[in-house]
């Protein structure tokens, strides 16, 4: 599904990512863990088609194409999902409008009719539910005053309501309490399916516990420097990222 | 004095025009109206076109929209048009009662005279003669003709226009839609003059429209006068939406008593100046005014809004919120005044101003103004001019929306705080339908209206 390949990003002129090999095929979780600026967030940015990531050797293929040339929004389209770390507020804009118009855009995008307003409440009703969404959070504008387990609620409900294919999560436990990381990660496994695949951002184990990944990497100073199964985020846990440090 | 050459021109070319037609606009006029004539040209010698040399104009070049040959009707047009076509293809659904204004004068065929309640709804040269107590105790008492030229050349040319007068303890039953429209075969100067008038305890809904129908080049001077009685309730709000060879001067006096509440909300769409005016008096305690404002200009369009809050009584609470998108070679300005004399103790009063450029060519000034001489207040005033958000963009992107649609949720978002601030429903909901279609640029000043002109 996702093959990337030496892949080095700037931010700036300065090297951020410095050669990332990865690769992850359907129904996989991948979860890549990190100290702080290790580049984890760069990674999924790249990956999502930000601008001022600027990807300077190496390749991405995704789903057989080139995703380097794909503007941000045909990633999207074509099913990559960021969850985002910090995510945006946008005053003005209600959620039940952002996401009625993504799915559009999708729709229009696969040469469908939108879709009818029934349709979509009951989609959104269903997508309500699997993260413990209320009604009163979808009626305001997106991410306006939510806090910081709200927000990344939202984020799972943006995913559960676009069914990506392959869905990247940026910290999406930083800042929940252990009540909202387990309905954020219910919401991912309920999500897991064998066509599509997760990767899981996080510098803590905790999440992993309840989002069980398939393979953990290591990301340290721009390099995956250790890749393993689901012990090796175990045993980081243990052993902290000094550990890694010292065995560079 | 700070006039130039060019406007000492303009105004010896007006006061000519006025030396001109003095026989014909006072036969044409009641007697209150020509009673105001004599000072009001005046103080219009004194003072003339203002120049951006004046403070309160210096971002807004108006000499140059008031050179050219323009016409002048001295007696209402006799152009036939079906009050109902208009209403139809204006605003459709709004069950409102609606009057014509055609080039400033209130046309024949609106149905006048009084609506339920006692509420009255004529032409201001007719109420000027039938209803002379009332029209004799308000007209041109809130308008200050010493304070701007403009104000002083409308009430030296008013002839006619809208008269309200909703009676005390009155609910108006359906909101009054006035719809100025310009029609001619030439360029032509318009004066308009409205005055209305809200007794103790009244509510009313007004909604004004500004329409062009042919592409001719209009230069409008319109002065509305509003009193608003003890506990009376008054929305007041205004569509813009001219061709962009017009250009469009507007005065709002607002004068309230204790206890009265003003909302008003303007939303400039089309036209090539708008200059909006606004004058709010709080004369009592406990007043309320919210004065609103979006405009979206593109080309070489120019909006500027000019605000006054008076606070001259305590215990007051003002808003000022406006918000320009500005594209293209667009230019604009905000100038909004907070005023809180010595005694008004216990005011709360807010400002705001934020305008998003779409183009490294627009430009917008904003100048917040506070002055205060009370010493127990909450004033606050903020301004911001900057570009649409690109995290915000990047996030929308992410999600699979278009670059350009995604512009135009953030555009439409910035401008949704002043439409969601419209108080009759149906008309904000025709709102959002046309600052929908202005921000695609699918809106042109004319593709709403049922009438083909030339």
């Amino acid at each position: 599904m996702l093959q990337i390949k030496d892949l080095h990003v700037s931010i700036d002129g300065k090297e951020i990512l410095k050669g990332i090999d990865l690769e992850v095929k359907a129904g996989e979780v991948h979860a890549i863990m990190g100290p702080n600026g290790s580049g984890k967030s760069t990674l999924a940015a790249a990956l999502a088609g930000r601008e001022m990531f600027a990807v300077t050797k190496g390749s991405v293929t995704y789903m057989n194409e080139n995703l380097l040339e794909l503007s941000p929004e045909d990633r999207a389209r074509k099913g990559l999902f960021l969850g985002f770390q910090y995510p945006v507020e946008i005053p003005g804009v209600s959620i039940v409008n952002f996401m009625k118009t993504a799915i559009n855009e999708h729709r229009k995008f696969k040469g469908l009719e939108p879709i009818s307003a029934s349709d979509f409440l009951k989609h959104m009703r269903e997508k309500k539910e699997l993260v413990g969404l209320t009604s009163s959070l979808t009626n305001r504008s997106v991410n306006e005053g939510f806090s910081g387990g709200e927000k990344k609620k939202n984020e799972i409900f943006q995913m559960a309501m676009l069914e990506p294919i392959l869905a990247i999560l940026d910290e999406t436990d930083s800042g929940l309490d252990i009540d909202a990381l387990k309905i954020v990660a219910q919401g991912v496994n309920q999500l897991r399916r064998k066509d599509n695949a997760t990767i899981v951002i996080t510098h803590y184990q905790r999440l992993l516990e309840y989002i069980v990944p398939d393979f953990v990497h290591v990301l340290y100073k721009g390099r995956i420097v250790k890749s393993s199964g689901k012990e090796l985020a175990l045993e980081l846990e243990e052993k902290g990222y000094d550990w890694i440090k010292t065995e560079e | 004095m700070d006039e130039s050459a060019l406007s000492l021109e303009l105004k010896r070319d007006l006061i000519s025009l006025f030396r001109q037609n003095t026989g014909a606009l006072e036969t044409n006029s009641g007697r209150i109206l020509n009673l105001y004539r004599e000072r009001a040209f005046h103080d219009f010698d004194k003072l003339g076109i203002p120049s951006t040399k004046n403070e309160a104009y210096r971002y807004t070049p108006l000499e140059k929209y008031f050179q050219g040959n323009y016409d002048v009707e001295l007696n209402a047009n006799p152009f036939k048009i079906d009050v109902g076509s208009v209403f139809k293809c204006d605003v459709p659904e709004l069950d409102t009662d609606v009057v014509l204004v055609l080039n400033g004068f209130f046309h024949s065929g609106n149905k006048t005279g009084q609506l339920s309640g006692g509420v009255i709804v004529c032409g201001l040269n007719e109420a000027s003669v039938r209803f002379p107590d009332i029209f004799h105790k308000h007209y041109s008492h809130y308008a200050d003709s010493e304070a701007d030229g403009l104000v002083a050349l409308n009430t030296l040319f008013a002839q006619d226009g809208v008269f309200v007068y909703i009676p005390p303890n009155t609910v108006m039953e359906k909101p009054l839609q006035i719809i100025n429209l310009s029609h001619s075969l030439k360029n032509l100067r318009i004066t308009r003059r409205n005055l209305i008038v809200a007794e103790e305890n009244a509510v009313a809904n007004i909604v004004v429209c500004d329409h062009t129908l042919c592409n001719q080049r209009y230069l409008a001077n319109s002065l509305t006068e509003i009193f608003a009685g003890e506990n009376a309730r008054i929305s007041f709000d205004r569509l813009q939406n001219e061709n962009n060879l017009s250009t469009q001067i507007n005065h709002v006096f607002i004068h309230q008593l204790q206890n009265s509440l003003f909302n008003g909300t303007s939303i400039s769409l089309h036209g090539g100046l708008i200059r909006n005016n606004f004058y709010a008096r709080q004369d009592g305690p406990n007043c309320e005014t919210n004065l609103n404002g979006l405009f979206l200009c593109d080309d070489k369009q120019h909006v500027a809004n000019y605000v006054l809050v008076d606070h001259a009584s305590p215990h007051g609470t003002s808003n000022q919120l406006f918000k320009g998108i500005l594209d293209n070679d667009a230019t604009g300005s905000f100038n909004g005044k907070i005023l809180v004399r010595k005694d008004a103790q216990k005011i709360q009063a807010y400002q705001k101003n934020n305008n998003l450029l779409l183009s490294s060519a627009a430009r917008m000034n904003t100048k917040p103004h506070l002055e205060i001489y009370a010493d127990d207040v909450k004033c606050s005033h903020g301004a911001t001019v900057g570009q649409l958000d690109n995290e915000a963009l990047f996030y929308l992107r992410s999600r699979g929306i278009g670059e350009k649609e995604a512009r135009f949720l953030l555009m439409y978002a910035f401008a949704n705080e002043i439409v969601s601030r419209i108080s009759v429903p149906i008309l904000k909901e025709r709102i959002i339908e046309l600052v929908d279609k202005r921000l695609r640029g699918e809106l042109s000043k004319c593709n709403n209206c049922d009438i083909r002109c030339g």
